[in-house]
Protein backbone atom coordinates (compact mmCIF):
# COMPACT_ATOMS: atom_id res chain seq x y z
CA UNK A 1 0.00 0.00 0.00
CA UNK A 2 2.77 2.46 1.06
CA UNK A 3 4.72 2.04 -1.89
CA UNK A 4 1.55 1.64 -4.50
CA UNK A 5 1.23 5.69 -2.71
CA UNK A 6 5.16 6.91 -3.61
CA UNK A 7 4.73 5.19 -6.67
CA UNK A 8 1.44 7.32 -7.48
CA UNK A 9 3.21 10.00 -5.73
CA UNK A 10 5.75 9.72 -8.21
CA UNK A 11 3.95 9.51 -11.66
CA UNK A 12 1.96 12.52 -10.35
CA UNK A 13 5.08 14.60 -9.75
CA UNK A 14 6.43 13.67 -13.21
CA UNK A 15 3.56 14.59 -14.84
CA UNK A 16 2.78 18.03 -12.77
CA UNK A 17 6.84 18.71 -14.06
CA UNK A 18 6.29 17.56 -17.86
CA UNK A 19 3.63 20.40 -17.62
CA UNK A 20 5.40 22.68 -16.32
CA UNK A 21 7.83 21.81 -19.07
CA UNK A 22 6.00 21.68 -21.72
CA UNK A 23 5.72 25.93 -21.26
CA UNK A 24 9.30 26.71 -21.87
CA UNK A 25 9.20 26.91 -25.19
CA UNK A 26 6.53 29.16 -25.40
CA UNK A 27 7.94 31.56 -22.61
CA UNK A 28 10.85 31.09 -25.12
CA UNK A 29 8.96 32.31 -28.16
CA UNK A 30 9.03 36.76 -27.90
CA UNK A 31 12.91 36.19 -26.14
CA UNK A 32 13.86 34.56 -29.50
CA UNK A 33 11.42 36.61 -32.05
CA UNK A 34 12.99 39.60 -30.22
CA UNK A 35 16.74 39.06 -31.94
CA UNK A 36 15.05 38.74 -35.36
CA UNK A 37 15.61 41.68 -37.67
CA UNK A 38 13.25 44.64 -36.81
CA UNK A 39 10.53 46.00 -39.08
CA UNK A 40 12.67 49.07 -39.22
CA UNK A 41 15.64 46.87 -40.29
CA UNK A 42 13.87 44.88 -42.82
CA UNK A 43 12.60 48.16 -44.10
CA UNK A 44 16.24 49.80 -44.56
CA UNK A 45 17.13 46.85 -46.57
CA UNK A 46 14.27 47.40 -49.32
CA UNK A 47 16.20 46.95 -52.98
CA UNK A 48 18.42 49.97 -54.32
CA UNK A 49 18.82 51.81 -57.72
CA UNK A 50 21.74 52.11 -59.68
CA UNK A 51 22.60 54.19 -62.85
CA UNK A 52 25.06 51.86 -64.94
CA UNK A 53 24.93 53.97 -68.43
CA UNK A 54 27.63 55.44 -67.58
CA UNK A 55 30.24 52.14 -66.45
CA UNK A 56 33.14 51.80 -68.76
CA UNK A 57 34.11 48.81 -70.41
CA UNK A 58 36.08 46.61 -67.87
CA UNK A 59 34.85 49.14 -64.84
CA UNK A 60 33.70 47.44 -61.48
CA UNK A 61 31.84 49.74 -59.09
CA UNK A 62 30.49 48.84 -55.40
CA UNK A 63 26.87 49.44 -54.05
CA UNK A 64 25.54 49.26 -50.74
CA UNK A 65 22.67 47.08 -50.16
CA UNK A 66 21.77 46.48 -47.10
CA UNK A 67 24.74 48.26 -45.94
CA UNK A 68 26.89 44.82 -47.22
CA UNK A 69 29.15 45.43 -50.96
CA UNK A 70 27.74 44.26 -54.00
CA UNK A 71 29.82 44.78 -56.77
CA UNK A 72 28.48 45.58 -60.56
CA UNK A 73 31.12 44.44 -63.14
CA UNK A 74 30.81 45.80 -66.72
CA UNK A 75 33.08 43.02 -68.72
CA UNK A 76 34.82 43.54 -71.95
CA UNK A 77 34.20 40.72 -74.57
CA UNK A 78 37.56 39.84 -74.21
CA UNK A 79 37.20 38.97 -70.50
CA UNK A 80 33.99 37.17 -70.99
CA UNK A 81 35.59 34.57 -73.59
CA UNK A 82 38.52 33.64 -71.16
CA UNK A 83 36.13 32.66 -68.36
CA UNK A 84 35.47 29.23 -70.30
CA UNK A 85 39.51 29.12 -69.68
CA UNK A 86 39.66 28.77 -65.79
CA UNK A 87 37.09 25.96 -65.58
CA UNK A 88 39.67 23.80 -64.37
CA UNK A 89 40.66 26.10 -61.40
CA UNK A 90 37.07 25.96 -60.03
CA UNK A 91 35.31 24.32 -57.42
CA UNK A 92 31.54 24.86 -58.93
CA UNK A 93 31.54 26.34 -62.30
CA UNK A 94 27.82 26.01 -63.02
CA UNK A 95 27.09 26.88 -59.67
CA UNK A 96 24.87 23.49 -58.88
CA UNK A 97 26.08 24.07 -55.21
CA UNK A 98 23.67 27.49 -54.77
CA UNK A 99 20.60 28.61 -55.22
CA UNK A 100 21.79 30.45 -58.63
CA UNK A 101 18.66 32.81 -59.17
CA UNK A 102 19.83 33.00 -63.08
CA UNK A 103 21.83 29.84 -64.00
CA UNK A 104 22.43 29.65 -67.42
CA UNK A 105 21.34 32.35 -68.59
CA UNK A 106 24.24 34.04 -69.25
CA UNK A 107 28.19 33.14 -68.56
CA UNK A 108 27.86 36.52 -66.64
CA UNK A 109 25.69 34.74 -64.28
CA UNK A 110 23.57 37.68 -63.84
CA UNK A 111 20.42 38.14 -66.34
CA UNK A 112 22.68 40.94 -68.57
CA UNK A 113 24.91 39.58 -70.77
CA UNK A 114 27.32 42.04 -70.27
CA UNK A 115 27.24 42.85 -66.03
CA UNK A 116 27.80 40.81 -63.60
CA UNK A 117 25.90 41.41 -60.21
CA UNK A 118 27.40 39.87 -56.92
CA UNK A 119 27.72 40.37 -53.61
CA UNK A 120 30.67 41.84 -52.27
CA UNK A 121 30.86 38.94 -49.02
CA UNK A 122 33.41 36.78 -49.24
CA UNK A 123 31.31 32.94 -48.76
CA UNK A 124 33.94 31.85 -46.14
CA UNK A 125 34.14 35.08 -43.21
CA UNK A 126 31.98 37.48 -44.62
CA UNK A 127 34.76 39.65 -45.45
CA UNK A 128 34.99 41.71 -48.84
CA UNK A 129 37.64 40.05 -51.44
CA UNK A 130 39.44 42.18 -53.43
CA UNK A 131 39.08 42.58 -57.44
CA UNK A 132 42.20 41.68 -58.92
CA UNK A 133 41.24 41.74 -62.93
CA UNK A 134 44.51 41.60 -64.66
CA UNK A 135 46.52 38.11 -65.59
CA UNK A 136 49.25 38.96 -63.78
CA UNK A 137 51.49 36.84 -61.25
CA UNK A 138 50.37 37.57 -57.70
CA UNK A 139 51.90 36.50 -54.49
CA UNK A 140 48.90 34.15 -53.44
CA UNK A 141 48.62 32.51 -56.94
CA UNK A 142 51.96 32.90 -59.78
CA UNK A 143 49.84 31.66 -62.73
CA UNK A 144 46.77 34.32 -61.69
CA UNK A 145 44.26 34.91 -64.48
CA UNK A 146 42.41 37.99 -62.75
CA UNK A 147 39.40 37.92 -60.28
CA UNK A 148 38.21 38.15 -56.28
CA UNK A 149 41.15 37.06 -53.71
CA UNK A 150 39.70 37.90 -50.24
CA UNK A 151 42.69 39.35 -47.84
CA UNK A 152 41.34 37.54 -44.90
CA UNK A 153 41.68 33.83 -45.66
CA UNK A 154 43.11 33.88 -49.14
CA UNK A 155 39.86 32.51 -50.91
CA UNK A 156 39.70 32.94 -54.37
CA UNK A 157 37.09 33.61 -57.35
CA UNK A 158 37.54 34.49 -60.99
CA UNK A 159 36.03 37.82 -62.49
CA UNK A 160 32.03 36.53 -62.00
CA UNK A 161 32.54 35.60 -58.55
CA UNK A 162 33.15 31.45 -59.06
CA UNK A 163 35.42 30.05 -56.48
CA UNK A 164 38.32 28.24 -56.81
CA UNK A 165 39.52 24.98 -55.88
CA UNK A 166 41.26 24.21 -52.25
CA UNK A 167 40.14 27.35 -50.58
CA UNK A 168 38.57 27.88 -47.37
CA UNK A 169 35.46 29.88 -48.87
CA UNK A 170 32.97 26.72 -49.63
CA UNK A 171 30.55 28.11 -52.48
CA UNK A 172 30.85 30.73 -55.11
CA UNK A 173 29.71 34.64 -54.22
CA UNK A 174 25.85 34.99 -54.21
CA UNK A 175 23.94 36.78 -56.96
CA UNK A 176 21.40 39.14 -55.41
CA UNK A 177 18.57 39.62 -57.43
CA UNK A 178 18.33 42.37 -59.85
CA UNK A 179 16.75 44.09 -62.92
CA UNK A 180 17.97 45.91 -65.41
CA UNK A 181 15.43 48.58 -66.79
CA UNK A 182 17.13 50.22 -69.28
CA UNK A 183 20.16 52.62 -67.45
CA UNK A 184 18.70 51.37 -63.88
CA UNK A 185 20.11 48.52 -62.35
CA UNK A 186 17.66 47.28 -59.66
CA UNK A 187 19.90 45.52 -56.72
CA UNK A 188 17.27 43.45 -54.22
CA UNK A 189 14.32 42.54 -56.38
CA UNK A 190 13.65 41.01 -59.83
CA UNK A 191 9.68 40.92 -60.06
CA UNK A 192 9.26 37.17 -59.42
CA UNK A 193 12.16 36.48 -62.80
CA UNK A 194 14.00 34.14 -60.86
CA UNK B 1 30.57 31.53 18.48
CA UNK B 2 33.93 32.79 20.13
CA UNK B 3 34.11 35.13 23.01
CA UNK B 4 34.72 38.28 20.68
CA UNK B 5 31.29 38.39 19.19
CA UNK B 6 29.50 40.76 21.31
CA UNK B 7 26.68 43.28 21.16
CA UNK B 8 25.99 44.49 17.57
CA UNK B 9 28.26 41.52 15.57
CA UNK B 10 26.81 38.94 18.00
CA UNK B 11 23.37 40.07 16.91
CA UNK B 12 24.27 39.80 13.06
CA UNK B 13 26.37 36.75 13.58
CA UNK B 14 23.75 34.95 14.90
CA UNK B 15 21.34 35.36 11.80
CA UNK B 16 24.04 35.48 9.17
CA UNK B 17 27.01 33.07 10.03
CA UNK B 18 29.66 36.15 8.45
CA UNK B 19 32.68 35.10 11.32
CA UNK B 20 32.17 30.96 10.24
CA UNK B 21 32.47 31.98 6.89
CA UNK B 22 35.20 34.35 7.29
CA UNK B 23 37.09 31.61 9.53
CA UNK B 24 36.51 28.56 7.15
CA UNK B 25 36.73 30.25 3.71
CA UNK B 26 39.48 33.07 4.70
CA UNK B 27 40.96 33.62 7.90
CA UNK B 28 41.56 30.04 8.88
CA UNK B 29 41.47 28.37 5.80
CA UNK B 30 44.16 25.73 5.19
CA UNK B 31 46.74 26.20 2.08
CA UNK B 32 49.98 24.11 1.46
CA UNK B 33 52.53 25.11 3.40
CA UNK B 34 55.07 25.41 0.21
CA UNK B 35 53.54 26.76 -3.09
CA UNK B 36 55.70 28.87 -5.58
CA UNK B 37 54.73 32.15 -7.73
CA UNK B 38 52.97 30.13 -10.21
CA UNK B 39 50.46 29.94 -7.19
CA UNK B 40 49.82 33.26 -7.45
CA UNK B 41 47.97 34.02 -10.82
CA UNK B 42 44.64 32.74 -9.18
CA UNK B 43 44.61 35.69 -6.95
CA UNK B 44 45.85 38.07 -9.47
CA UNK B 45 42.80 36.84 -11.93
CA UNK B 46 39.83 38.07 -9.22
CA UNK B 47 41.70 41.42 -8.61
CA UNK B 48 41.23 42.22 -12.46
CA UNK B 49 38.19 40.92 -12.71
CA UNK B 50 37.23 43.60 -9.83
CA UNK B 51 39.31 46.29 -12.01
CA UNK B 52 37.16 44.99 -14.75
CA UNK B 53 33.78 45.48 -12.85
CA UNK B 54 34.19 48.77 -11.44
CA UNK B 55 36.16 50.64 -14.93
CA UNK B 56 33.37 48.87 -16.99
CA UNK B 57 30.75 50.31 -14.95
CA UNK B 58 32.19 53.66 -14.80
CA UNK B 59 32.56 53.19 -18.76
CA UNK B 60 28.76 52.29 -19.01
CA UNK B 61 27.91 55.69 -18.03
CA UNK B 62 29.10 57.79 -21.25
CA UNK B 63 28.92 54.85 -23.65
CA UNK B 64 26.43 55.22 -26.02
CA UNK B 65 24.74 51.49 -27.62
CA UNK B 66 23.47 52.93 -31.08
CA UNK B 67 25.50 52.75 -34.81
CA UNK B 68 25.99 56.26 -34.89
CA UNK B 69 26.69 56.96 -31.39
CA UNK B 70 29.25 54.02 -30.40
CA UNK B 71 32.59 55.07 -32.10
CA UNK B 72 31.64 58.98 -31.36
CA UNK B 73 31.16 57.91 -27.49
CA UNK B 74 34.34 56.38 -27.13
CA UNK B 75 36.29 58.91 -28.84
CA UNK B 76 34.25 61.68 -26.49
CA UNK B 77 35.68 59.18 -23.08
CA UNK B 78 38.71 59.80 -24.58
CA UNK B 79 39.57 62.96 -24.92
CA UNK B 80 36.15 65.08 -23.75
CA UNK B 81 36.16 63.30 -19.99
CA UNK B 82 37.97 63.98 -17.55
CA UNK B 83 40.46 61.06 -17.07
CA UNK B 84 38.51 59.09 -18.75
CA UNK B 85 41.13 57.95 -21.20
CA UNK B 86 43.03 56.18 -18.01
CA UNK B 87 39.16 54.21 -17.27
CA UNK B 88 39.40 53.27 -21.02
CA UNK B 89 43.00 51.85 -21.31
CA UNK B 90 42.43 50.44 -17.68
CA UNK B 91 39.67 48.32 -19.16
CA UNK B 92 41.39 47.60 -22.60
CA UNK B 93 44.42 46.74 -20.29
CA UNK B 94 42.49 44.77 -18.00
CA UNK B 95 41.12 42.83 -20.73
CA UNK B 96 44.50 41.65 -22.21
CA UNK B 97 45.92 41.00 -18.56
CA UNK B 98 42.84 39.03 -17.27
CA UNK B 99 43.68 36.54 -20.20
CA UNK B 100 47.73 36.96 -19.63
CA UNK B 101 46.99 36.07 -15.56
CA UNK B 102 44.16 33.36 -16.46
CA UNK B 103 46.70 31.32 -19.10
CA UNK B 104 49.36 31.36 -16.56
CA UNK B 105 47.07 30.35 -14.27
CA UNK B 106 45.58 27.38 -16.77
CA UNK B 107 49.29 26.50 -17.12
CA UNK B 108 49.93 26.24 -13.92
CA UNK B 109 46.67 24.15 -13.61
CA UNK B 110 48.29 21.56 -16.45
CA UNK B 111 51.98 21.63 -15.37
CA UNK B 112 51.29 21.01 -11.34
CA UNK B 113 48.00 18.29 -12.31
CA UNK B 114 45.45 21.15 -10.76
CA UNK B 115 42.69 18.58 -12.24
CA UNK B 116 44.10 15.85 -10.84
CA UNK B 117 41.43 14.00 -8.82
CA UNK B 118 39.50 15.28 -6.51
CA UNK B 119 39.59 18.41 -8.16
CA UNK B 120 37.90 17.64 -11.24
CA UNK B 121 35.06 20.12 -10.88
CA UNK B 122 37.37 22.99 -10.10
CA UNK B 123 38.94 22.59 -13.74
CA UNK B 124 35.88 22.28 -15.39
CA UNK B 125 34.71 25.87 -13.68
CA UNK B 126 37.69 27.29 -14.60
CA UNK B 127 37.61 26.00 -18.23
CA UNK B 128 33.81 27.62 -17.84
CA UNK B 129 34.94 30.88 -16.89
CA UNK B 130 38.06 31.22 -20.01
CA UNK B 131 35.04 30.26 -22.29
CA UNK B 132 32.86 32.74 -20.88
CA UNK B 133 35.50 35.56 -20.78
CA UNK B 134 36.40 34.51 -24.54
CA UNK B 135 32.52 35.68 -25.38
CA UNK B 136 32.86 38.22 -23.24
CA UNK B 137 36.28 40.05 -24.48
CA UNK B 138 34.55 39.06 -27.92
CA UNK B 139 31.19 40.97 -27.60
CA UNK B 140 33.32 44.16 -25.60
CA UNK B 141 35.50 44.68 -28.50
CA UNK B 142 32.61 44.99 -30.91
CA UNK B 143 31.13 47.81 -28.98
CA UNK B 144 33.48 50.46 -29.88
CA UNK B 145 32.18 49.72 -33.44
CA UNK B 146 35.88 50.29 -35.27
CA UNK B 147 36.96 48.39 -38.23
CA UNK B 148 38.48 45.94 -36.41
CA UNK B 149 35.05 45.65 -33.94
CA UNK B 150 33.16 44.95 -37.44
CA UNK B 151 35.04 43.28 -39.57
CA UNK B 152 36.21 40.83 -36.26
CA UNK B 153 32.40 40.44 -35.42
CA UNK B 154 31.94 40.06 -39.38
CA UNK B 155 34.53 37.11 -39.26
CA UNK B 156 33.18 35.54 -36.10
CA UNK B 157 28.93 35.39 -36.59
CA UNK B 158 29.96 34.28 -39.91
CA UNK B 159 31.18 31.43 -37.79
CA UNK B 160 27.79 30.66 -37.09
CA UNK B 161 26.97 29.96 -40.98
CA UNK B 162 29.15 26.74 -41.36
CA UNK B 163 26.81 25.49 -39.10
CA UNK B 164 24.41 23.14 -41.85
CA UNK B 165 21.19 23.85 -42.91
CA UNK B 166 20.42 26.69 -40.17
CA UNK B 167 23.71 28.72 -40.35
CA UNK B 168 22.63 31.79 -42.53
CA UNK B 169 19.40 32.21 -40.80
CA UNK B 170 21.43 31.73 -37.26
CA UNK B 171 23.80 34.79 -38.28
CA UNK B 172 20.89 37.11 -39.27
CA UNK B 173 19.05 36.17 -36.28
CA UNK B 174 22.26 36.68 -34.20
CA UNK B 175 23.01 40.34 -36.40
CA UNK B 176 19.26 41.13 -35.82
CA UNK B 177 19.96 43.11 -39.48
CA UNK B 178 21.27 41.85 -42.64
CA UNK B 179 24.71 43.85 -41.45
CA UNK B 180 26.38 44.31 -37.87
CA UNK B 181 24.15 47.45 -37.39
CA UNK B 182 22.74 49.25 -33.81
CA UNK B 183 20.40 46.25 -33.17
CA UNK B 184 24.03 43.91 -32.99
CA UNK B 185 25.45 46.45 -31.17
CA UNK B 186 22.84 46.93 -28.70
CA UNK B 187 22.29 43.27 -28.07
CA UNK B 188 26.35 42.83 -27.33
CA UNK B 189 25.92 45.71 -25.36
CA UNK B 190 23.47 44.02 -23.09
CA UNK B 191 25.31 40.40 -22.91
CA UNK B 192 28.47 42.27 -22.31
CA UNK B 193 27.58 44.23 -19.46
CA UNK B 194 24.62 42.45 -17.58
CA UNK B 195 24.69 38.88 -18.89
CA UNK B 196 27.77 37.29 -18.87
CA UNK B 197 29.07 39.21 -15.75
CA UNK B 198 26.70 37.97 -13.99
CA UNK B 199 26.89 34.03 -14.98
CA UNK B 200 31.01 34.80 -14.91
CA UNK B 201 30.50 36.12 -11.18
CA UNK B 202 28.53 32.66 -10.48
CA UNK B 203 30.86 30.22 -12.34
CA UNK B 204 33.55 32.07 -10.47
CA UNK B 205 31.86 31.41 -7.05
CA UNK B 206 31.60 27.94 -7.93
CA UNK B 207 35.18 27.49 -8.73
CA UNK B 208 36.29 28.59 -5.20
CA UNK B 209 33.93 27.04 -3.61
CA UNK B 210 34.49 23.64 -5.03
CA UNK B 211 38.21 24.33 -4.44
CA UNK B 212 37.62 25.30 -0.85
CA UNK B 213 36.24 21.89 -0.33
CA UNK B 214 39.14 19.85 -1.94
CA UNK B 215 41.72 22.24 -1.12
CA UNK B 216 44.32 23.99 -3.09
CA UNK B 217 47.07 22.21 -4.80
CA UNK B 218 50.80 22.43 -4.70
CA UNK B 219 53.98 22.38 -7.02
CA UNK B 220 54.99 18.81 -5.57
CA UNK B 221 51.40 17.03 -6.46
CA UNK B 222 51.55 16.32 -2.15
CA UNK B 223 48.12 15.56 -0.96
CA UNK B 224 48.42 17.63 1.87
CA UNK B 225 44.63 16.17 3.61
CA UNK B 226 46.68 12.67 4.30
CA UNK B 227 48.60 13.47 7.13
CA UNK B 228 46.05 15.84 10.11
CA UNK B 229 46.58 17.22 13.42
CA UNK B 230 43.82 16.20 16.02
CA UNK B 231 42.18 19.40 14.90
CA UNK B 232 41.89 17.81 11.55
CA UNK B 233 43.47 20.23 9.88
CA UNK B 234 46.10 19.39 7.18
CA UNK B 235 49.87 18.98 9.05
CA UNK B 236 51.78 20.46 5.78
CA UNK B 237 49.02 23.70 5.59
CA UNK B 238 49.57 27.06 7.07
CA UNK B 239 46.62 29.36 7.43
CA UNK B 240 45.16 31.62 5.05
CA UNK B 241 45.87 34.54 7.02
CA UNK B 242 48.58 36.16 7.20
CA UNK B 243 50.99 34.33 4.97
CA UNK B 244 48.30 33.60 1.45
CA UNK B 245 47.36 37.29 1.79
CA UNK B 246 50.38 38.19 2.54
CA UNK B 247 52.06 36.70 -0.22
CA UNK B 248 49.59 37.58 -2.92
CA UNK B 249 49.98 41.60 -1.57
CA UNK B 250 53.25 41.24 -3.14
CA UNK B 251 52.58 39.71 -6.10
CA UNK B 252 49.51 41.97 -6.37
CA UNK B 253 52.04 45.08 -5.75
CA UNK B 254 54.10 43.51 -8.67
CA UNK B 255 51.20 43.24 -10.96
CA UNK B 256 49.93 46.52 -10.13
CA UNK B 257 53.32 47.89 -11.57
CA UNK B 258 53.39 46.28 -15.20
CA UNK B 259 49.35 47.18 -15.41
CA UNK B 260 50.02 50.71 -14.88
CA UNK B 261 53.44 50.71 -17.03
CA UNK B 262 50.94 49.35 -19.57
CA UNK B 263 47.93 51.25 -19.20
CA UNK B 264 50.01 54.53 -18.79
CA UNK B 265 52.57 53.77 -21.85
CA UNK B 266 51.98 51.38 -23.84
CA UNK B 267 48.06 51.05 -23.97
CA UNK B 268 47.71 49.80 -26.99
CA UNK B 269 50.45 46.89 -26.56
CA UNK B 270 52.41 47.67 -30.38
CA UNK B 271 49.20 46.56 -31.80
CA UNK B 272 48.41 43.35 -30.02
CA UNK B 273 46.03 45.20 -27.32
CA UNK B 274 44.03 47.39 -29.18
CA UNK B 275 44.39 47.24 -32.97
CA UNK B 276 45.03 49.92 -34.87
CA UNK B 277 42.32 49.38 -37.60
CA UNK B 278 40.50 50.27 -34.59
CA UNK B 279 40.31 54.19 -34.28
CA UNK B 280 38.49 54.10 -37.61
CA UNK B 281 34.79 53.95 -37.66
CA UNK B 282 33.52 50.92 -39.12
CA UNK B 283 32.89 50.41 -42.49
CA UNK B 284 30.85 47.99 -43.75
CA UNK B 285 31.76 47.99 -47.39
CA UNK B 286 35.50 48.41 -46.78
CA UNK B 287 37.52 45.21 -45.40
CA UNK B 288 41.07 46.31 -43.58
CA UNK B 289 44.12 44.33 -45.33
CA UNK B 290 44.74 42.34 -42.69
CA UNK B 291 42.39 41.16 -39.87
CA UNK B 292 43.92 39.84 -36.94
CA UNK B 293 42.25 38.68 -33.66
CA UNK B 294 43.69 40.24 -30.27
CA UNK B 295 46.69 38.42 -29.30
CA UNK B 296 44.47 36.01 -26.41
CA UNK B 297 42.11 34.41 -29.19
CA UNK B 298 45.24 34.41 -32.21
CA UNK B 299 46.06 30.64 -31.52
CA UNK B 300 42.46 29.55 -31.95
CA UNK B 301 42.60 32.03 -34.95
CA UNK B 302 45.56 30.28 -36.25
CA UNK B 303 44.15 26.66 -36.17
CA UNK B 304 40.61 28.19 -38.02
CA UNK B 305 42.75 29.25 -41.04
CA UNK B 306 45.08 26.42 -40.97
CA UNK B 307 42.00 23.95 -42.09
CA UNK B 308 41.14 24.93 -45.64
CA UNK B 309 37.22 24.37 -45.09
CA UNK B 310 34.48 26.30 -43.24
CA UNK B 311 32.59 23.92 -41.53
CA UNK B 312 35.93 21.61 -40.51
CA UNK B 313 37.52 24.94 -39.40
CA UNK B 314 34.90 25.54 -36.78
CA UNK B 315 35.00 21.96 -35.91
CA UNK B 316 38.86 22.21 -35.41
CA UNK B 317 38.50 25.54 -33.26
CA UNK B 318 35.89 24.87 -31.28
CA UNK B 319 37.49 21.15 -30.88
CA UNK B 320 40.58 23.04 -29.20
CA UNK B 321 38.54 24.75 -26.50
CA UNK B 322 36.27 21.43 -25.70
CA UNK B 323 39.32 19.22 -25.57
CA UNK B 324 40.64 21.32 -21.87
CA UNK B 325 37.19 20.49 -20.69
CA UNK B 326 38.22 16.61 -20.21
CA UNK B 327 41.92 16.67 -19.85
CA UNK B 328 41.23 15.53 -16.01
CA UNK B 329 40.36 12.00 -17.93
CA UNK B 330 43.08 12.26 -20.19
CA UNK B 331 45.88 12.55 -18.03
CA UNK B 332 46.26 8.96 -16.37
CA UNK B 333 49.62 9.90 -14.52
CA UNK B 334 49.86 8.85 -11.00
CA UNK B 335 51.84 11.91 -10.06
CA UNK B 336 50.12 15.11 -10.24
CA UNK B 337 53.17 17.40 -10.71
CA UNK B 338 55.37 17.34 -14.01
CA UNK B 339 58.05 17.31 -11.20
CA UNK B 340 57.26 13.40 -10.88
CA UNK B 341 55.66 12.62 -14.23
CA UNK B 342 58.17 10.89 -16.95
CA UNK B 343 60.55 12.07 -19.31
CA UNK B 344 57.51 11.71 -22.40
CA UNK B 345 55.04 14.23 -20.16
CA UNK B 346 58.01 16.72 -19.89
CA UNK B 347 59.33 16.83 -23.64
CA UNK B 348 55.36 17.01 -24.77
CA UNK B 349 54.87 19.93 -22.39
CA UNK B 350 57.76 21.89 -23.97
CA UNK B 351 56.46 20.53 -27.17
CA UNK B 352 53.26 21.66 -26.57
CA UNK B 353 54.16 25.26 -25.04
CA UNK B 354 56.32 26.11 -27.85
CA UNK B 355 53.73 25.25 -30.27
CA UNK B 356 50.95 27.35 -28.50
CA UNK B 357 53.60 30.64 -28.91
CA UNK B 358 54.24 29.64 -32.24
CA UNK B 359 50.20 29.65 -33.35
CA UNK B 360 49.76 32.73 -31.44
CA UNK B 361 51.87 34.29 -33.61
CA UNK B 362 50.97 33.15 -36.71
CA UNK B 363 47.25 34.13 -35.96
CA UNK B 364 48.33 37.87 -35.84
CA UNK B 365 50.18 37.87 -39.42
CA UNK B 366 49.00 37.62 -43.00
CA UNK B 367 48.75 34.19 -44.27
CA UNK B 368 51.65 32.78 -46.90
CA UNK B 369 52.21 28.95 -47.71
CA UNK B 370 54.99 28.47 -45.11
CA UNK B 371 52.80 29.99 -42.24
CA UNK B 372 49.93 28.14 -43.12
CA UNK B 373 51.77 25.14 -43.31
CA UNK B 374 53.49 25.65 -39.69
CA UNK B 375 49.61 26.40 -38.57
CA UNK B 376 48.67 22.92 -39.40
CA UNK B 377 51.85 21.66 -37.87
CA UNK B 378 51.35 23.36 -34.65
CA UNK B 379 47.73 22.70 -34.89
CA UNK B 380 48.62 18.76 -34.62
CA UNK B 381 51.01 19.38 -31.96
CA UNK B 382 48.38 21.45 -29.57
CA UNK B 383 46.08 18.64 -30.39
CA UNK B 384 48.40 15.64 -30.10
CA UNK B 385 49.49 16.69 -26.91
CA UNK B 386 46.04 16.37 -25.63
CA UNK B 387 45.00 13.00 -27.16
CA UNK B 388 48.15 11.10 -26.53
CA UNK B 389 48.33 11.98 -23.13
CA UNK B 390 46.41 8.91 -22.21
CA UNK B 391 49.08 6.86 -23.58
CA UNK B 392 52.54 8.58 -22.88
CA UNK B 393 51.10 9.68 -19.21
CA UNK B 394 50.95 5.36 -18.78
CA UNK B 395 53.61 4.10 -20.45
CA UNK B 396 56.05 6.55 -19.27
CA UNK B 397 57.44 5.64 -15.52
CA UNK B 398 56.68 8.35 -12.80
CA UNK B 399 59.02 8.62 -9.46
CA UNK B 400 56.95 8.27 -6.59
CA UNK B 401 55.50 11.26 -4.46
CA UNK B 402 56.57 11.99 -1.75
CA UNK B 403 53.62 11.44 1.29
CA UNK B 404 54.60 15.20 3.12
CA UNK B 405 55.35 18.19 1.82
Amino acid sequence: MEEKVTQRRKVLIGMTAAVGASGIPFAAIPFVSAWNPSAKARAMGAPVKVDISKMQIGQKIQVAWRKQPVFVIRHSSDALANLSRVIDKLDDPSSLNIDEPYRGQNPTRSSSKEFTIIAGVCTHLGCSPKYYPDMEPQPWDESWVGGFFCPCHGSMFDIVGRVFKGVPAPTNLKVPPHTFNGKILTIGEDEGIA
Amino acid sequence: MTEKSTGIFNWIDRRLPILNTYERHLSKHPVPKKVNFWYMFGALASVVLIIQIVSGIWLMMPYQNTEEGAFASVEFIMRDIDYGWVIRYMHTTGASLFFAVVYLHMFRGLMYGSYHKPKELVWIFGMSIYLVMMAEGFLGYVLPYGQMSYWGAQVIISLFGAIPFIGESLELWVRGDYYISGATISRFFALHVVALPLILIALVFMHLVALHEVGAGNPEGVDIEKFLDEDGVPLDSVPFFPYKVLNALVAIGIFGIVFSIIMFFFPEGGGYFLELANFEEANPLSTPDHIAPVWYYSPYYAMLRAVPDKLGGLIVMASAIAILFVVPWLDRSKAASIRYKGILSKIAMVIFVLSWIMLAWLGTVPVTELRTTLSVIGTFIYFGFFLLMPIYTSIEKSKPVPDRL
